[in-house]
């Protein structure tokens, strides 16, 4: 074997598996994937992905391109179907559902290619993840009824509040696609935010964005954690975001976790350090 | 940005805004010629036409409910007018000796749209799985299938009730009885109820539906739903309910124009409502503009009124109406014009309004923009 799994047991961690953070050893895991795997064909993009996060954990999910790692999140968002494996969503088996009901069940997340609908407001796009939290009849709707201005006003409100973690309250009567690149990423960070997620998965949040932007990203990602209590797993390519706020992290290379660990640890890891860069030659 | 958040805080009521103009635009026509035709402006055939441009007006925004907000190219719009349309004169015939006009021609209104809904749910169901192409196919067949099942159907009616066959044979009539449908022949002898005013208000509630329909939570997720299907379904809103929604309630005010519409003439024949007549709706949408649902009040106006007003070409008439039709599409979307109407409505809004157009700094662009 060319990639031995050694992330599983030569690595710090908890109960065999996890990338738990010292604060969340105690709670139950909001997340466990056991042996996750997918086969397109004869070619397995993912194979045995085993992880498990905890509650409130930021954690990085890394590796060089194409290893598999938006695959991981179509996973877990059941855009596919796993071939292999199941995951364990705060103690509930997430086999058989669809992407609707998983996201019902509490996992949020945004897309690498930003996935808005440009051509609606920025508030509307909120209050579109905002829509179960909404609550008045159909018949409400065609009739614009009193519980319908109540529910109305307060998923503005709500929805204002939300733009306010970005700054974003005042561009709320824009149009999402003619938004900045940078903002319309945030955008989409706020919309899976709506939904009252368990887990957060961000794909790439910082693609696109200069240094200083992804400095403001990396101190809203953690309050965004601190203010919601929740788990925010990651897959992005720079490097200081990655190892300034993740507390965990799973490198993954041809769809097979090859290191799990603190940053420090993943970053003097050999393999790591092999697939990122090659392997050096033997003198 | 201190522009752009200018720009956008002039924008916050945009569903409102465009809802008054649709609610203006209806309003005002109402009036201008409910006056022309008390002061005999307006001739005799074209007098006749005020019903069905109401009818036209209210299947053309309840086709763009379907076509434009929900994103499925709907081409059996007909088939719920028909369905609208013959229960909506069953019924008419059934409550006859109610008092007064106004009622009968509510209640037949209320089961044209109920049975049009009906009919809605049961074709949406197997229809609504298919996307794009297929579902425009499968819904022109049930618009064909509605009708030829209503070219076989013959309802008469006694003292003892209604009667339903699929021949003139199974009907068996005291003599004071009368028959309702006659097939392929259709209602004859049908009491004339609707009105222009009950036109106008029927317009005036199909807009209330749909543009409510649209500013609600059930409106955004059915567009979230057209503008990107992934995204929608990754924040928990599952695509077969609200397709639904919008499917069934251009149903609903389809049968209810449907009803109005029949109610117009003493005769109607099921071939009336064939898939010319879909196409014919789906064409006041386009030109109004796809989602615009103000386009769609003036298209469907201007060209039902269109070939009455080209019957000085006599022969030639339908000939015109295409060449306009081909030149009104060509021309809005001609590029040089589309940019000439642009300049014009900046150089209004300059001119008239405090808010500034915002432009991203072309750095920006070019910093930002990369990946995309």
């Amino acid at each position: 074997m060319i990639f031995p799994t050694v992330g599983v047991n030569t690595l710090t961690d908890y109960k065999g598996h996890s990338l738990l953070p010292e604060r969340d050893a105690e709670q139950r895991p909001v997340l466990e994937i056991q042996g996750l795997g997918i086969d397109f064909g004869g070619l397995t993009a993912v194979n045995d992905f085993t992880i498990t996060l905890g509650p409130t954990e930021i954690s990085g999910l890394i590796g060089p391109n194409g290893a598999g790692k938006t695959t991981v999140f179509n996973l877990l968002t059941k855009v596919y179907q796993p071939t292999r494996g199941t995951f364990y969503l705060d103690g509930k088996d997430t086999a058989g559902m669809n992407t609707v009901q998983v996201n019902q069940a509490g996992i949020a997340r945004t897309f690498q290619n930003i996935r808005l609908f440009d051509k609606m407001t920025v508030e509307e796009n909120v209050k579109i993840g905002l829509h179960r939290d909404i609550h008045y009849s159909l018949g409400g709707a065609l009739f614009h009824t009193p519980f319908y201005r109540k529910a109305e006003k307060r998923a503005h409100e709500r929805a204002l509040e939300l733009l306010d973690i970005f700054d974003m309250a005042d561009f709320a009567y824009a149009q999402a696609g003619s938004l900045p690149y940078g903002a319309q990423r945030r955008l989409e960070i706020l919309r899976a935010l709506a939904t009252d997620p368990k887990v957060l998965l961000l794909d790439e949040p910082a693609a696109g964005m200069n240094p200083s932007e992804t400095s403001d990203l990396m101190e809203a990602i953690t309050k965004i954690r601190d203010t919601f209590k929740i788990c925010i797993l990651l897959i992005e390519h720079d490097m200081n975001l990655v190892m300034g706020i993740c507390e965990g992290i799973a490198v993954l290379n041809f769809g097979q976790i090859i290191a799990k660990g603190t940053p420090q640890e993943i970053q003097s890891n050999p393999q790591v350090i092999e697939a990122y860069l090659g392997r050096k030659k033997e003198a | 940005m201190n522009t752009l958040m200018k720009m956008t805080k002039s924008n916050m009521n945009q569903y409102k805004r465009s809802a008054l103009w649709s609610y203006g635009i209806t309003i005002a026509g109402f009036v201008i010629v409910s006056i022309m035709v008390s002061a005999g402006l307006i001739s005799n055939s074209l007098q006749g036409q005020l019903v069905p441009i109401c009818a036209y007006i209210s299947l053309a925004v309840s086709l763009n409910l379907v076509v434009g907000i929900s994103g499925e190219l709907s081409l059996g719009h007909a088939g719920f007018m028909a369905i609208g349309a013959f229960s909506g004169v069953i019924a008419a015939t059934l409550f006859q000796s109610l008092p007064f006009l106004w009622v009968k021609l509510v209640i037949a209104i209320l089961v044209g749209g109920l049975f049009a809904g009906v009919a809605g749910v049961i074709i949406g169901v197997p229809v609504l799985r298919l996307r794009g192409d297929y579902l425009a196919i499968v819904t022109l067949a049930f618009g064909e299938i509605i009708r030829n099942v209503l070219n076989v159907i013959y309802v008469g009616l006694d003292e003892k009730g209604l009667q339903v066959s699929t021949s003139m044979d199974g009907i068996h009539l005291s003599e004071q009885g009368s028959m309702i449908l006659n097939g392929p022949m259709g209602a004859t002898g049908v009491t004339k109820l609707s009105t222009f005013f009950a036109g106008f208000l029927l317009v005036m509630f199909t807009l209330f539906v749909v543009l409510n329909l649209i500013n609600s939570k059930h409106g955004r997720a059915i567009m979230a739903m057209r503008d990107n299907r992934i995204a929608a379904e990754s924040v928990g809103l599952s695509a077969t309910n609200f397709k639904m929604t919008a499917f069934v309630t251009g149903a609903i005010l389809a049968g209810m124009a449907g009803a109005l519409f029949a109610l117009n003439y003493s005769t109607v024949a099921p071939v009336k409502f064939n898939f010319n007549t879909s196409i014919f709706i789906l064409v006041f949408v386009v030109l109004g503009g796809i989602g615009n649902i103000t386009g769609s009040i003036i298209s469907a106006a201007v060209l039902t009124i269109l070939p009455e007003a080209l019957r000085q070409f006599s022969d030639y008439r339908m000939l015109t109406y295409a060449i306009v039709l081909i030149i009104v599409m060509l021309a809005t979307n001609n590029p040089q014009l589309k940019a000439l109407t642009a300049a014009a409505s900046k150089q209004f809004k300059a001119k008239f309004s405090r808010t500034r157009v915002y432009k991203r700094p072309q750095k920006a662009d070019e910093e930002m923009g990369g990946t995309k």
